[in-house]
């Protein structure tokens, strides 16, 4: 059984999707745009020490990679709501082979998101030494896993006519209370709530230009916590999906 | 999963083939009620055999194939298929199968790549070029998958079935959106599959299609096997054909009130006569239904020489099947155990 190259198809089809692609590549782009180019001289955004064109840019990485991650989701639930799921069940493609080529045709399409807003963040004046720019890569990419177990949780949990409105305000809400558009407050109950959701730690990715830990234990904590319990749960609704329909 | 030799008695010889035993399954259908989909039923399919599930909508067909292929687990009973359990099978790439539910294809690959996925996750696929041939879709190979008509999309699941050369190739309702046309090709290719060996099983509600490409019919009705035999015999059981016939002029007038009560072509006496078990007249046309069709068409003739226009035809699965379930009306809802 050859799983990668299910998994190339996969991603020819996730890229030919130009509608898919437009939108969820071009969305955060054209916001990141329109809220950091007039900003782009503002070199503190509310105190963080962080240029707003930094902090919108990784802002808004934060908000179309999960998109991306969740939507995987969307194509599971369709997936399944046409039956393709249960003529795969029947192939010698194990469960766990199919996932993984969903993530990691999620993980592309957080790639290509990330990869177009940091150009244009380029473009507009941010600058970073090269280990900086490695390490919010990686920290974004270890940070979408808890989403990549939300997508698949999601997508067997719903169905698809409430999956659209499901991953656009799951993602939404969590952006706002993570400090994609505005920074967390340093206190009290918002700060606590942002604290142990982990899409706060992906928007703290930015961080990283202002030196020190940018994550610290915390982070790492909340990061893997979701990813095992979301994991597990995507586990259980899988399993209980394998009735027919 | 390797299960140890607790042999099932005649497991060897069904060791490449389907044996179901026992199998049980309801579902909690709306308001609670318990459905009972398949109340406990036993078949046996031989290497090599085509062996049609007929029943109509609501019979447990569809829920008989998901537990053959181990999409459902059984309440209880067991499913062989080639001497393992369904999932094992399955993962040896030993099964082809094309569903009911899902008519639809994954979309933005074309025909060629979508088949191509599919042999990909296969051992030793059939060359995906001849699969495209035989099951008529060359012609639309580049085409992508979201732009295909219903009898194309079935065509297409139809070469995903079939690609991976597997032993066992199971067909829910496959011809369902095809045109004729389409079914004959359909059911074309169907056959030089099967003439390889191969072991085919598919679920209908067309009972020609039963008839026509089964070596055998399995009959369900209300989640249990009514019959279980080669579709002849089968017919045999509720036993009948029908003789067509247009009587000579003079037959004709000898039933007209004028002529008496002596008419010897009368429905009454053609009913009378050996191997006919009722007739109908309509003008000079009779249409006799016989047991024995044989001795029926013998006594037909000696008593009528001048018959013209005959045709014997069997009475067709449709007539056998009403004849079969017609009588069963024991209800699929939970309700006394049956055995």
């Amino acid at each position: 059984m050859n799983a990668t190259a299910y998994t190339r198809y996969e991603l020819l089809r996730t890229f030919r999707n130009r509608r898919f692609l437009v939108f969820s590549l071009g969305f955060p782009l054209a916001l990141y745009a329109l809220i950091a180019v007039p900003n782009r001289h503002e070199q503190s955004f509310g105190g963080t020490g962080i240029s707003m064109a930094l902090y919108y840019m990784v802002g808004l990485a934060s908000f179309g990679t999960m998109m991306a991650m969740v939507s995987s989701g969307a194509r599971i639930a369709n997936e399944r709501n046409t039956g393709w799921t249960r003529q795969l069940r029947i192939t010698p493609l194990t469960p766990r082979a199919y996932f993984r080529a969903k993530v990691l045709t999620a993980y592309a399409m957080a790639l290509a998101s990330i990869a177009t807003l940091f150009a244009f963040g380029i473009a507009i004046g941010v600058s970073l030494p090269a280990g900086e720019w490695a390490e919010m890569t990686i920290l974004l990419l270890i940070g979408l896993m808890p989403f990549a177990a939300l997508g698949i949780l999601l997508g067997h949990l719903l169905n698809v006519d409430s999956m659209g409105p499901a991953t656009g305000g799951i993602v939404s809400l969590l952006a706002l209370v993570s400090g994609t558009w505005f920074p967390v407050a340093a206190h009290g109950f918002l700060h606590i709530l942002a604290l142990a959701l982990p899409s706060y730690w992906l928007v703290q990715a930015s961080h990283v230009s202002i030196g020190g830990e940018s994550w610290g234990a915390t982070g790492w904590l909340v990061v893997a916590g979701w990813t095992v319990a979301l994991t597990a749960l995507a586990c259980v609704a899988y399993r209980r999906d394998g009735q027919r329909v | 999963m390797s299960s140890p030799a607790t042999a099932i008695p005649s497991a060897a010889r069904a060791a490449g083939g389907i044996r179901l035993q026992g199998l049980t399954k309801s579902f909690r259908g709306p308001g609670g009620v318990v459905v009972r989909a398949v109340r406990s039923i036993d078949v046996t399919i031989e290497p090599g055999e085509t062996v049609a599930l007929l029943g109509p909508n609501g019979a447990g067909k569809s829920t008989t194939i998901d537990m053959l292929l181990g999409l459902t687990r059984p309440d209880s009973g067991h499913v062989s298929l080639l001497g393992r359990e369904p999932r094992a099978a399955v993962e040896a790439g030993l099964v082809g199968a094309m569903l009911q539910t899902g008519g639809q294809l994954i979309r933005d690959l074309s025909v060629r790549e979508l088949v191509t996925m599919m042999a990909t996750l296969y051992p030793a696929p059939l060359d995906v070029g001849e699969v495209l041939e035989l099951t008529g879709i060359a012609d639309i190979a580049e085409r992508r998958t979201q732009k295909l008509s219903g009898g194309q999309t079935q065509r297409v699941r139809f070469a995903v079935a079939l690609v991976s050369d597997p032993e066992l190739l199971v067909l829910d309702e496959p011809t369902v959106a095809m045109d004729v046309e389409g079914r004959h090709g359909f059911w074309t290719a169907m056959r030089a599959f099967a003439a390889r060996g191969k072991t085919v099983v598919f679920a209908t509600h067309y009972l020609e299609e039963a008839d026509a490409y089964a070596d055998r019919a399995v009959l369900m009705a209300h989640g249990r096997v009514v019959a279980d035999g080669p579709t002849t015999q089968i017919k045999a059981r509720v036993g009948t054909r029908t003789i067509r016939a247009t009587l000579a002029e003079s037959a004709t007038a000898a039933v007209s009130p004028s002529a008496g009560a002596a008419g010897d072509a009368s429905a009454e006496r053609l009913a009378e006569l050996p191997g006919v078990s009722a007739a109908e007249r309509h003008g000079a046309a009779v249409i006799l239904r016989c047991a024995d069709s044989d001795t029926a068409i013998r006594a037909l003739l000696a008593a009528h020489p001048a018959a013209r226009d005959i045709e014997i035809s069997s009475a067709g699965l449709e007539e056998a099947f009403l004849e079969l379930t017609g009588g069963d009306d024991d209800s699929p809802l939970e309700g006394p155990a049956q055995r």
